[in-house]
């Protein structure tokens, strides 16, 4: 397997017999092998089972029977989704040892799809975080330079992805845990609208704000990832019915590019981001005019608002959300308790992260009684004011551009100790979380130490097919997505053959 | 120096919904069975897993509301209540808060005087039950999630009752009511039905008037530890107020329990708990909207309610309210009374068939009347072949039961058990004069000793009716014999 081989790719060389699903497959698994304890990317694999399920697609291929668009492709997940195979941690010691009884939606769509699911990936704990740094486990490292963080929370993910450890991966995106670290590591993340894709099986942070995505190599893969993840599910309330938003081919007219595209820009934004983003989202924005796109500069009065209501209503919910790990019903049991009341508090306390009990003590607070109008209602306001600012722009415009994050991939260590300067480099993609609208993160160039950059595209509510369209047409015109972390770039073994 | 004291009470009743599956899965509701056994991912409360709402529960819940009189909202949502105990497995319960699917109703109680008081209910909300600990296994408790997720009907009621009788009155109707609208068992043994009433006295003591601190009897399960358990408080707190003069405050609510043994309240805490179960909506399941549609749906299942049906028997059929309350205790007694009066039969007649056999047949079987194998016109047709003194009263519930059990025709089996009375005049005559010619002794008693004629009349009839080996139909015996003897 050529590691930077796309989904696409790899798929017509099995399918064409040019390789194996087994051979991709094992190549994968050895560069796992040879690369993991460095980047530390996956959590857990499953060396057998994908080896077994690799040699059923290569049988059915041989045999001339049909099989799933993913056939054969080595696909990682990220640890919060539940699979009956294996364990399912969120990266917290409290569920180390959790195995769930059921496929999470998504990973019943892959594999009905024949994808080979090769392991788990690291995240920050119950995916709180933006760098993987609060993994209970080990933090992850960025495949462009091992001593920078790869962004996060679905950071394992990024790394296995740009480092050829997995054709493509899942990430789930709360306030901007697919987009982020996608721009980090120099990779396409998809965050589709809310209740896009089913929730079922992911182990839930902030339920309102969740969202399932693709984390790919190129838009193309993100389409197809799409197409087999994204509709309804009757097994989550706030998965949206067919009749109210269709589920589509987002490959079929990919291709086509959006004539007369419009699009937002907020120029007082650009202007918090580090030199050499900003100077990258503005070349970006010249591509798309020398394409022919007209920018419209908009105002998005409530977005200095975004974080302080995310950090209200995606604790408070998690506060509510992680009460039943407490080592009665679920998660590690403390050897110290002597009544139910200590099973509880000493379970919690010797088990979860300080992130983690940081953000339940802050939602437990916003939530408690004589506060919750203060906090919790009024963040319910801003929210809707934010979404109003979103969807007052897309009335002028197809898309909204935006940095990713205002900086390339920090230190590891830099910023552990400064948790509110953590929270605020999510100043970019957290507001799309709380309009519950589509956004993705495409490579538009390096900084001066050949870190990745990434430019955000923000699209209205169900308009994936749009947004991936537009994410398309830029990528058609750079060479971007196509750079290797030169640590990883020797390929292993050349089977690709010509 | 004078002292009164009036009972104050308030309910709130839990009532368990009849639906086929839990409130937010797919588990069936199950009694009695091995513990964990009707569980999944979502009533377990599993790491990933997400709640879908039962529409059935919901529905059942707006029929009661409407039953009660109450506002139905168009706007209602879910909320978590968050608190931590073994038996809830999320650590917090899915419930409703400030939007209850209804509102501000009313419920008539049927008074043991034969009238009724209106009681106020406040609100009515739909949540999930919690499962249940045991404490069996020594040094560890157990916890069965069987229960778990099963939905539960809250309904609170305003402070409106004063006597111990009214609170249980109050929770039979309200039996009555979910019972004849189909949306609760309500079997009590089950725990389909539990009843915690809030308690105070207002006490007026040389015209100024005390209010005593009100107690919550926590659990309880059965009409008569209720009733029990009101009365026992309202002495208890009395007798406490007289000692201690102790008074209403702000947070002086204690809450109790109900020894059933040594029939007492128990204490179990002294001050009302600053619980903060941090509501707030729960992010898993979209509101509900109530559209007209849906309503009007709904409401064309109410169907004719108990109290109301057991005034009609009353006004229509001229029966008694006591046996009109009989026979409108569960709904299918009521319409298959009513639709065999309506086969044309005497209310009365019918009423005492279904009350005195039909109703025993059904608990000896552990099912309802019109599930015994008798359909309403048979019954009608049984109620008149005893009004036309084709059979005896007695007969009449020989021939029920064998109705039931072979599904026969009433004057078939009446033929073939012998049963059928003898009213030709004739035949009953030539008997009559053999008994007089008989009895000359007793003959003359009836005629002319007034001390003894009603005992000779009765002893007379009673050889008749002997010599037709009691097929004779006494009211023609009776009238002969009368003509006889010149009376």
């Amino acid at each position: 397997m050529s590691k930077f081989q796309t989904i696409l790719d790899i798929r017509s060389a099995i399918k064409t017999k040019q390789c194996s699903s087994v051979e991709i497959v094992g190549d994968c698994l050895g560069r796992i092998e040879k690369y993991n304890s460095t980047l530390g990317a996956y959590l857990s694999t499953f060396a057998d089972k994908a080896m077994q399920d690799a040699a059923a697609v290569d049988k059915k291929i041989a045999a001339g029977q049909p099989v799933g668009v993913l056939a054969g492709v080595p696909i990682a997940i990220k640890d919060n989704l539940c699979t009956t195979f294996g364990t399912t941690t969120c990266a917290s010691k409290i569920l180390k040892d959790f195995r769930a009884p059921y496929n999470a939606h998504v990973v019943e769509q892959l594999l009905a799809a024949d994808a080979v699911i090769v392991g788990k990936t690291n995240l920050d704990e119950f995916a709180m975080g933006s760098s993987t740094e609060n993994s209970g486990f080990r933090p992850t490292a960025n495949p462009w330079d091992v001593s920078r963080v790869p962004g996060g929370s679905s950071g394992g993910s990024a790394a296995a992805v740009a480092a050829g450890l997995c054709a493509a991966a899942l990430g789930s995106d709360t306030g901007g845990s697919i987009r982020q670290p996608a721009s980090f590591c120099g990779i396409t993340g998809l965050k589709p609208t809310y209740g896009r894709v089913s929730r079922y099986g992911l182990v839930a942070y902030g339920s309102s704000l969740d969202q399932i995505g693709p984390m790919t190599r190129d838009v193309a893969d993100a389409a197809l990832l799409m197409n087999v993840i994204a509709g309804h599910d009757r097994r989550d309330s706030t998965s949206v019915p067919e009749t109210m938003a269709a589920k589509m081919d987002y490959l079929a007219n990919l291709d086509i590019p959006i004539a007369g595209l419009k699009i937002a820009v907020v120029p007082s934004l650009n202007a918090g981001a580090d030199a050499a983003v900003q100077k990258a989202v503005e070349d970006s924005l010249k591509v798309y005019q020398s394409l022919g796109a007209e920018l419209i500069e908009v105002q998005m009065p409530h977005f200095d608002y975004a974080i302080a209501a995310y950090y209200v209503v995606a604790t408070a919910e998690a506060s509510s959300n992680l009460a039943r790990y407490d080592g009665v019903h679920y998660g590690h049991r403390s050897a110290a308790a002597q009544d139910y009341i200590a099973v509880y508090s000493k379970s919690r306390d010797e088990a979860f992260g300080a992130e983690v009990k940081r953000r339940i003590m802050l939602g437990t607070f916003a939530l408690s009684s004589g506060y919750y109008d203060a906090y919790y209602l009024k963040a319910l306001k801003v929210r809707n004011l934010i979404r109003q600012d979103f969807l007052n722009a897309f009335q002028k415009a197809d898309c909204l551009m935006l940095p990713v994050s205002p900086t390339t991939a920090f230190k590891m260590g830099e910023k552990t100790n400064d948790p509110l300067q953590m929270y605020l480099a999510d100043v970019y993609t957290i507001a799309v979380n709380l309009a519950g609208v589509p956004a993705i993160s495409i490579p538009c160039g390096f900084d001066q130490n050949n870190l990745p950059i990434g430019l955000q595209i923000i699209a209205a509510p169900f308009a994936e097919d749009k947004l991936l369209r537009i994410a398309r047409m830029y990528e058609k015109e750079t060479p971007w997505h196509k750079r290797e972390p030169g640590f990883f770039s020797h390929r292993l073994t050349p089977i690709y053959r010509d | 120096m004078t002292l009164q004291y009036k009972i104050i009470v308030g309910l709130e009743i839990h009532v368990q919904l009849a639906t086929k599956t839990k409130m937010f899965c797919g588990c069936e509701l199950g009694f009695g069975l091995a513990p964990n056994t009707r569980v999944c991912p979502v009533c377990l409360g599993m790491p990933g897993s997400l709640p879908v709402m039962n529409k059935a529960a919901v529905e059942y819940a707006i029929l009661t509301g409407l039953a009660l009189n109450c506002n139905i909202p168009r706007f209602t949502k879910w909320d978590r209540k968050s608190y931590y105990y073994p038996d809830l497995p999320k650590n917090y319960q899915i419930s409703q808060y400030d939007l209850p699917l209804a509102e501000h109703g009313y419920i008539e109680i049927p008074l043991e005087d034969g009238t009724t008081k209106r009681i106020r209910i406040r609100r009515a909300h739909l949540e999930e039950d919690a499962g249940k600990n045991t404490h069996t296994l020594g040094n560890f408790s157990a916890v069965d999630l069987n229960r778990a997720g099963t939905p539960l009907l809250e309904i609170v009621t305003e402070p409106d009752m004063n006597s111990p009788v009214e609170v249980r009155l109050l929770a039979q109707e309200l039996q009555r009511i979910v019972r004849f609208l189909g949306v609760s068992e309500a079997d009590m043994q089950k725990g389909h039905m539990r009843f915690e009433p809030n308690i105070n006295l207002h006490i007026t003591r040389d015209g100024q008037v005390f209010k005593t601190p009100i107690t919550e009897v926590k659990n309880l399960n059965s009409f008569r530890s209720l009733e029990r358990s009101v009365a026992y408080e309202a002495r208890r707190q009395l007798d406490e107020f007289l000692a201690t003069g102790k008074t209403l405050q702000m947070g002086n609510k204690s809450t109790y329990g109900w020894d059933d043994i040594n029939q007492q309240t128990v204490l179990q805490r002294e001050k009302e708990e600053a619980h903060d179960y941090r509501y707030f909506p729960d992010p898993d399941l979209a509101p509900v909207a109530i559209s007209d549609e849906w309503l009007n749906a709904i409401k064309s299942r109410l169907g004719e309610l108990p109290l109301a049906m057991q005034r009609r028997f009353v006004a229509e059929y001229g029966l008694s309210d006591y046996d009109a309350g009989v026979l409108t205790a569960d709904k299918a007694t009521g319409v298959f009374f009513d639709t065999a009066v309506k086969c044309g039969a005497d209310a009365k007649r019918v009423c005492n068939l279904l009350t005195q056999t039909g109703l025993k047949i059904a608990n000896e079987r552990q099912t309802t009347v019109d599930a015994v194998g008798i359909r309403p016109e048979q019954l009608a047709a049984l109620a008149r072949m005893a009004d036309t003194g084709q059979i005896s009263a007695s007969s009449a519930a020989i021939i029920l039961e064998e109705m039931s059990r072979t599904g026969g025709a009433p004057d078939a089996i009446a033929a073939q058990k012998n049963l059928l009375q003898k009213s030709d005049a004739g035949e009953i005559e030539a008997l009559l004069e053999q008994a007089l010619a008989e009895n000359t002794q007793a003959v003359a008693d009836a005629k002319d000793n007034p001390k003894k004629a009603k005992k000779a009349i009765g002893f007379l009839m009673g050889q008749v009716i002997q010599k037709s080996k009691g097929q004779a139909n006494p009211k023609i015996v009776a009238e002969l014999l009368n003509r006889k003897l010149g009376l």
